[in-house]
């Protein structure tokens, strides 16, 4: 089944449009820098990175179902795995990996080994450990599970832009989001 | 009259419905509709809720009755989007209905003439390039609110022509 993702994300990776690597990064930088300065505070630009994010998560979902054909996962592990082999090599064309299960099997990191975002960013010593520069990230997973009923929280452990070795997502599922009976129906 | 949807292989669209995963029509386009609304569910607003209605009674029914075991589900409980049997269309004597649920709950319904073979590739390119291209990526679109868009229907008539 690993392989079988593997090659669907770099099958729809294949068929979406695609779009200039520098255009998308330096546009993404601006957009930071320019929250930096309309917010002055390094917390809330987080918050607004992950809620544009988020915006961003509950509207992806669909293309992304829509171009690989997913259905329903039948668990977490395979919707963990969808996220790393299908989304994210479908919409920024890298490859990620699942690791540090919990033991209640309902944490998963999500690796990123490459980070094209990242590309030829610095972050001056003040905010540079504070700063979570593609929070976005986290608030499009948290938007788009949230669509297929999944809640769950989504937060940033570790960067290159702090010096670690790669990025590191952590997913925290934290329930099922019931389905109500639509009025009328029952 | 200009939105007629006959292709050239005879094939008629009568009507298409967009229902979110609460009930809730996000959109309607009807192309012709012989019989009117007064002589069928009443009002267009009756219409929408039994045709949502339908579909959801049919989808749990399948599922309950299905006798190969691969879904589970109870009778009467909800059955959580995206599992379950999947139906997709119906016959009549006068019409087929097409039917389409997505993972993210969004419902397509599409009612064609009835000499049609199984329309589910086409269902799928009105989710993928029609709905998803114009509506879901556009930032001004609520997901799950209703959603009226020019881009939207001009394409949808165009593609509905071409089947």
């Amino acid at each position: 089944m690993a392989s079988k993702n593997a090659r669907l994300g770099e099958y729809t990776f294949n068929k979406v449009d695609k779009v200039n690597a520098e255009i998308f990064v330096l546009t993404y930088g601006t957009i930071v820098a320019q929250m930096l300065e309309d917010f002055d505070d390094v917390n809330e630009t987080n918050k607004q990175l992950d809620r544009m994010g988020y915006r961003i998560g509950v509207r992806l979902i669909d293309e992304f179902l829509a171009r690989s054909g997913i259905g329903r996962c039948k668990d977490l592990k395979e919707t963990a795995d969808n996220i790393a082999k299908v989304a994210f090599k479908m919409f920024l064309g890298i490859t990620a990996r699942i690791e540090n299960w919990s033991a209640d099997e309902k944490e998963f990191s999500v690796i990123l080994d490459e980070n094209p975002l990242l590309d030829y960013v610095e972050l001056p010593p003040s905010i540079r450990t504070s700063l979570w520069y593609d929070n976005v990230i986290c608030g499009v997973i948290r938007g788009a599970l949230e669509m297929v009923q999944l809640s769950v929280d989504v937060a940033y452990l570790k960067s290159p832009l702090r010096g670690d070795d790669f990025c590191e997502v952590r997913v925290t599922f934290k329930e099922y989001i019931a389905d109500e009976v639509p009025v009328g129906e029952d | 009259g200009g939105r007629r949807a006959r292709a050239a292989g005879g094939m008629v669209c009568y009507n298409f419905y967009v229902f979110n995963r609460e009930g809730a029509c996000l959109h309607y386009a009807e192309w012709e509709r012989p019989k009117p609304v007064q002589d069928g569910a009443g009002t267009l607003e009756d219409d929408h809720k039994m045709m949502f209605g339908l579909t959801f009674s049919l989808k749990n029914f399948c599922t309950a009755l299905d006798p190969t075991g691969s879904e589970k589900a109870n009778l009467g409980a909800p059955i959580p989007i995206g599992t379950g049997c999947h139906f997709r269309s119906f016959k009549t004597n006068t019409y087929a209905l097409n039917y389409l649920e997505t993972p993210t709950g969004i419902k397509l319904i599409l009612n064609t003439s009835k000499g049609t073979g199984s329309l589910q590739e086409a269902m799928w390119v009105i989710y993928r390039d029609i709905f998803c291209e114009f509506v879901v990526k556009n930032p001004l679109y609520t997901p799950g609110a209703p959603f009226e868009s020019p881009q939207f229907t001009a394409r949808l008539d165009q593609f509905v022509k071409s089947l």
